[in-house]
């Protein structure tokens, strides 16, 4: 287990490297000068110049690459073009607050989608099944910004039940998370299903059921333990769809998180706060990938270490 | 060189079914009744979008799509305006049909852009093995960190808001999956007994790649491309709801979206109905596709 562990860590190493380089690269992808871009098309010279000097853009691209590497190495992203603050500070506010989003919208995920699986896979063919496998197609097909709108239309305009904007209290909350956990919800739902009709099938089933152990602790203790192991890696993957998904819930419910940040920061052309969220967003994704294959592999010990 | 009949040297089936034809492949796309739902609203909103793409007033039945009103702002459906108005007087029902071929068009095109792309590496990759495999996989890796809209997202900052750098932005993201896909399809057939036994008669790469190995994993490829479409049609639909994508005045959906959640608490109809139209359209998608992988593509089932 150290051993896979280790070698896991180590396997991140070049696409860290990667991820670094594409976001480096952003800046240097544009058309035109970016120092002309950020201080806008009619800015003095000298405007300009000055942001080439603080962004080092006349420096070999090399030497500029480095010093991008080494300071985000140490969570230095540069300052922001727009109001000098450091694009850290500016993350650091609205991190958590995503953070927060997507993890509610998990454990909304998790807990719906394995809910309905379960239904489904138990009661195969019923009514239950068959509808519950028609929403979760219609969950699948659904924009979340458009599942968001229409939760804001019915639920905060027209019933006045919650809050139709900003994050905080409970009255806040509940509508951003379910437009966008309702998507992961689907398929989650949808791999729970077939992953418990595998295993229910299986012989090991069949043997406790002739030997008289209750249907429910059939399920819930022998069968569900088994099924749920392929569901790990799709609740690790939704997490990081969650998290960038939070760029259109963030913008449809006037949430000052992360996404907000950037589609603010891409709209006023301020690419040091652009590149720093972005890269805060796939950094975390890949370790949060990490820490499922890990759980995976402790959780199936069937699966050969090598 | 002539290739030995494949009864001598095929005695491994290939992994997936080739299509063999059309019609047979039509037959067992027949016996899934949600496929051919799809495909029969697929065809028809097909026919519908040719108008939109072929007259930038889209002046059917006499109501031009671009056709502003101040006197009828922003009013609920009616027999005259079956969607409602937005906020210029425009007939929303007109300036969905007209907006269906962008959104189609986006998702074809990015999906076709990132198949042409992401199918050779894959094959390549599969096929030749070694630091190029390890090479084209580590890339795909990184684009891979990039979760969901995010990628696109970023590329857009950089390119700018406009349908073809959506296209293009959605297809870069859609790399990862149609290389992965493939390579993993290119892995089990290249190791089949038959082409093997071809290799050993003396045809090139070229020769195995186009006619062995390639037929023999059409079907993956299909599949996840009519699926893709459906994702592709979100994303479009999102960054243009977020302004960085289609620009208006274009009857982009997205964009529509984006231009009515100004007024909800008047007319909550301007946001209803484009939303409905890309649900219809990415759900037609899925079901077709869900169906195309039962029939053709059975090993992949869920």
């Amino acid at each position: 287990m150290t051993t896979f562990i280790i070698r896991r860590v180590l396997q991140l190493i070049p696409v860290l490297i990667g991820v670094s380089i594409l976001v480096f690269s952003l800046m240097h992808l544009t058309p035109g000068n970016p120092a002309v871009i950020m201080a806008g098309e009619s800015a003095p010279e000298a405007t300009v110049q000055a942001i080439e000097q603080r962004l080092g853009l006349n420096d070999p691209l090399y030497v500029q690459y480095w010093n991008f590497l080494t300071s985000a190495l140490q969570l230095d992203f540069g300052t922001s073009i727009r109001d000098n603050i450091p694009v850290m500070s500016h993350i650091q506010a609205r991190f958590f607050i995503t953070l927060e989003l997507a993890i509610y919208s998990t454990i909304f995920t998790v807990v719906l989608g394995m809910l309905a699986g379960i239904v489904s896979a138990v009661k195969r063919y019923s009514i239950s099944d068959v509808s519950l496998m028609i929403v979760t197609l219609f969950g699948l097909s659904m924009p979340n910004f458009w599942l968001g709108l229409m939760l804001i239309q019915w639920f905060s305009i027209e019933l006045g039940w919650f809050a139709p904007t900003g994050w905080g209290n409970m009255d806040q909350i509940v509508l951003p998370v379910i437009a966008l956990g309702t998507a992961g919800a689907a398929i989650v739902a949808r791999m729970t299903r077939s992953s418990m009709l595998d295993v229910i099938t299986q012989d090991y089933i069949r043997t406790a059921r002739a030997k008289g152990v209750k249907e429910r602790v059939v399920i819930f203790r022998h069968a569900l333990k088994n099924a749920l192991i392929p569901v790990v890696t799709v609740v690790g993957l939704q997490f990081g769809y969650l998290l960038a998904g939070s760029v259109l819930t963030e913008s449809v419910f006037a949430i000052n998180g992360l996404g907000r940040l950037i589609i603010d920061s891409i709209l006023q052309r301020d690419f040091p706060v652009v590149q720093g969220a972005v890269l805060v967003i796939a950094v975390t994704f890949v370790f949060v990938n990490l820490l499922v294959d890990i759980s995976y592999r402790m959780l199936n010990k069937r699966v050969d270490l090598n | 060189m002539a290739v030995a009949s494949k009864e001598r040297v095929h005695d491994t089936k290939p992994v997936n079914p080739r299509i063999k034809s059309f019609k047979e492949f039509f037959k067992r796309l027949r016996k899934n009744k949600s496929a051919l739902v799809g495909f029969y609203v697929l065809s028809f909103l097909f026919l519908v979008s040719i108008f939109g793409a072929i007259d930038a007033n889209y002046n059917l039945l006499g109501i031009s799509s671009n056709a502003t009103s101040l006197t009828e702002k922003l009013e609920g459906p009616s027999a005259a305006h079956w969607f409602g108005t937005d906020h210029l007087g425009r007939d929303i029902f007109f300036r969905i049909l007209h907006g269906m071929y962008i959104t189609l068009g986006v998702g074809f095109a990015a999906t076709f852009m990132g198949a042409f792309v992401g199918v050779p590496l894959g094959i390549l990759a599969g096929y030749y093995g070694g630091w190029l495999d390890t090479i084209v996989m580590r890339v795909m890796d990184v684009l891979l960190a990039f979760p969901g809209i995010l990628l696109a997202l970023a590329i857009v900052s950089v390119l700018g808001g406009s349908t073809i750098n959506v296209t293009i932005a959605i297809a870069i993201g859609s790399l990862p999956q149609f290389a992965r896909i493939v390579r993993g399809s290119t892995l089990t057939t290249k190791k089949l007994e038959y082409v093997d036994a071809i290799r050993a008669l003396g045809a090139r790469d070229g020769k195995i790649i186009f006619q062995h190995i390639l037929p023999n994993i059409m079907s993956p490829i299909i599949v996840n491309t009519t699926l893709f479409i459906a994702s592709a049609i979100l994303s479009a639909a999102g960054l243009s709801f977020l302004g960085l994508g289609v620009q208006p005045p274009t009857p982009e959906w997205g964009a529509m979206l984006n231009d009515g959640r100004n007024y909800m608490y008047q007319a909550g109809h301007i946001t209803f109905f484009p939303g409905m139209m890309i649900v219809i359209v990415v759900l037609a998608f899925n079901l077709f596709g869900d169906g195309l992988r039962d029939a053709i593509d059975p090993k992949q089932k869920q």
